[in-house]
C-alpha cells in the first residue's frame, strides 16, 4: 500500500522538525553527560507542568463558583443505599481498603472513601468493620473512622476495633475476611483499593453470602473479577475520583476536571502519533514520549 | 496544627519526591527519595506494634467472653506468639531460634504456613469457574460476544484446543493474538491504564497541595 509521502513531499517540514529535535538533544547529551538533572526525564517534567498548570487551573475556577458538570458514577451513588440496606438487615458492613501498603496511592485512596462510608455508618449507626492488611492502613484507617464518628456527632457509637489488624500474610488475610463474610452475613461489602489473587476469592466469598458488592481498583488485571462477581465496580480512575465524587466539593472536583482536560490531550496526542505513522514520521515523536 | 502540620509534612515529602525524581543518584536532591525510602520503612517497623497489639485485643476479647468460635481465636492468639517469640530469640541460645534452618520459625513457616497458603490460593481454580459461569451467560448480544471471544480465547490457552484450532482452516491463533489479545483486548487495557495513572497523579497533586484532605478524616 503506498503511503501519503508518496504522494506529498513532507521532506522539507521533517528536515526543519529533525534540525530543532537534533539540535536540542545535542545540548541535553551534552548536560547528561557532566549535570545532575536527568535530562532523559525532560518530556516526564513537561508533562507534569502541563497537568499541574491544568489541574490548577480549574481547582482555581472551581473556587470561583464556575459550574462543573460531572458525569454520575453508579457505583458511587450506590453506597449510602447499600448502606441503608446493611441498617434495614440489621446487619453489619465490611470494608476492605485494599491489601496493599499505606505508601500505594490506591490504599490512600481508598481511606479517603472509607471515611465517606464511615460517616454514612455513623449516621445510621450501623456496625462497620475494616480489616487491614499492614499497621500503618490501621493507623490512618483508625483515625480517619474516629474522625467521621465524631464529626457526626456519634463518638460513643465508635469502636477502637472497628479498624483491625487480621494478618500480614495475603492469603491468610483472605481466609479471615473469607470467614468473617461467612460468619457474620455482612449485608454490604466494598473493596476499594489496591488488590491482587484475592480479589475474587473475597468477592466470589462474599456473593456467596448474598452480600451487595461495590469494588474499586486501578489494577485492570483484578477488574474483570470484581466486575463478574461484585453489583458494581469502579474501574481506573474512578477509584480516584471517588473522594471528591462523594464530597462534592468545588475545590477537589476542579482537580478533576483538570485531570479530565490532560486526558483530552493525551487522546489528541495519541491521534496525532497514529497519523504521524501512518504517514511514515512517527520516529522522533514516539522517542519522545518511549521514556515519560 | 493537627491538620496543618500533616498537610506540611505532606507537600513537603511529596514536592521532595517529584523533584528528587528529575535528579541523578549521587546528588543530594537526587538521593532523597532513597531516604524516604528508608524513613518509611522505619516508620513502618514502629506501627507493627500497634498489629500485634489491635489483633492481640481483638482475639483475646473473644476468648474471654467465650463468644463464638472462641477456640479459634485461642489458636491465632497461640500461632502468632509461637511463631514470633522463637524467631525473635537470639541464634545462639539454641538452634531452635531465630529464623535459620531448623528452627521452631522455619518449621512452622515450611510444613504449616506455606502449604496453608498455597491451599488458599488453590482455592482459586474453583472460584473463577463459579463467577465464569455467572459471567459468561449469554442474556444479551453483548454477553453472548463475551461468551464466544471467552470460549475461544480459553480454548486456545490450552495445549489441546490450540491443537484443535490449528486443524481449522485459517490461521485462527494468529487471529485472536492479534486482533483479540493485541488489539481490542490490549487497547482496553491501555485505556484504563492511562486514566487510571492520570487519576493517581491527580490525586497525589491533590494531596501534596492540600486540596485532598480526606485520608486524614478532614474535609
Amino acid at each position: 500500500m503506498q503511503k501519503i509521502r508518496d504522494y506529498i513531499d513532507l521532506r522539507p517540514i521533517a528536515f526543519i522538525i529533525a534540525y530543532i529535535a537534533i539540535d536540542f538533544q545535542t545540548v541535553l547529551a551534552q548536560e547528561a553527560a557532566t549535570g545532575v538533572f536527568r535530562t532523559e526525564r525532560i518530556n516526564a517534567l513537561v508533562l507534569v507542568f502541563v497537568f499541574s498548570t491544568a489541574i490548577l487551573l480549574y481547582t482555581s475556577w472551581a473556587r470561583k463558583g464556575k459550574p462543573l458538570f460531572l458525569r454520575k458514577i453508579p457505583g458511587l451513588d450506590a453506597v449510602e443505599e447499600a448502606v441503608g440496606r446493611a441498617t434495614e438487615m440489621g446487619r453489619p458492613v465490611l470494608f476492605v481498603p485494599g491489601i496493599a501498603e499505606l505508601d500505594e496511592i490506591e490504599t490512600i485512596a481508598g481511606i479517603s472513601i472509607l471515611g465517606r462510608v464511615a460517616r454514612i455508618t455513623a449516621q445510621y449507626e450501623t456496625p462497620l468493620m475494616v480489616p487491614v492488611r499492614y499497621p500503618l492502613v490501621l493507623a490512618a484507617g483508625q483515625e480517619v473512622v474516629e474522625q467521621a464518628y465524631v464529626e457526626m456527632g456519634k463518638k460513643d457509637f465508635y469502636d477502637k476495633d472497628t479498624v483491625r489488624y487480621v494478618a500480614g500474610e495475603q492469603f491468610a488475610f483472605t481466609a479471615n475476611v473469607n470467614g468473617y463474610m461467612m460468619r457474620e452475613r455482612p449485608a454490604t461489602n466494598i473493596y476499594m483499593g489496591a488488590f491482587f489473587a484475592e480479589s475474587l476469592l473475597l468477592a466470589e466469598t462474599g456473593n456467596a453470602a448474598g452480600s451487595i458488592q461495590i469494588a474499586g481498583t486501578a489494577r485492570p488485571e483484578q477488574l474483570p473479577f470484581f466486575i463478574a462477581a461484585c453489583d458494581y465496580t469502579l474501574m481506573g480512575e474512578e477509584l480516584y475520583a471517588a473522594s471528591a465524587y462523594l464530597s462534592k466539593e468545588p475545590v477537589m472536583l476542579g482537580g478533576l476536571k483538570g485531570q479530565d482536560f490532560v486526558k483530552m490531550l493525551i487522546a489528541f496526542g495519541i491521534i496525532v502519533g497514529v497519523i504521524l505513522a501512518s504517514l511514515g514520521y512517527g520516529a522522533t515523536y514516539f522517542s519522545w514520549f518511549e521514556s515519560v | 496544627m493537627k491538620t496543618t502540620v500533616p498537610v506540611a509534612v505532606a507537600f513537603l515529602a511529596g514536592l521532595a519526591l517529584v523533584v528528587s525524581f528529575f535528579f541523578r543518584e549521587g546528588t543530594f536532591v537526587g538521593d532523597i527519595s532513597q531516604e524516604l525510602t528508608i524513613w518509611l520503612t522505619i516508620v513502618g517497623g514502629f506501627t507493627l506494634l500497634l498489629g500485634v497489639v489491635s489483633i492481640t485485643r481483638v482475639n483475646w476479647s473473644a476468648v474471654k467472653m467465650r463468644k463464638e468460635g472462641w477456640g479459634y481465636k485461642l489458636l491465632t492468639l497461640i500461632s502468632i506468639f509461637a511463631m514470633a517469640i522463637p524467631a525473635i530469640l537470639p541464634e545462639s541460645w539454641s538452634s531452635l531460634f531465630g529464623r535459620n534452618e531448623g528452627s521452631i520459625y522455619d518449621w512452622l513457616f515450611v510444613y504449616l504456613d506455606s502449604p496453608m497458603m498455597a491451599t488458599m490460593f488453590a482455592t482459586l481454580a474453583f472460584y473463577i469457574a463459579s463467577a465464569a459461569y455467572r459471567a459468561f451467560r449469554a442474556r444479551s448480544a453483548e454477553s453472548t460476544i463475551l461468551l464466544l471471544t471467552a470460549t475461544v480465547v480459553m480454548l486456545w490457552r490450552v495445549p489441546m484446543g490450540e491443537a484443535f484450532l490449528n486443524l481449522l482452516p485459517g490461521d485462527i491463533p494468529g487471529f485472536l493474538n492479534s486482533y483479540v489479545m493485541n488489539g481490542a483486548n490490549l487497547a482496553v487495557q491501555r485505556g484504563i491504564i492511562i486514566g487510571a495513572a492520570l487519576g493517581a497523579a491527580s490525586m497525589s497533586l491533590r494531596i501534596i497541595l492540600g486540596i485532598e484532605r480526606t485520608y486524614m478524616g478532614k474535609g
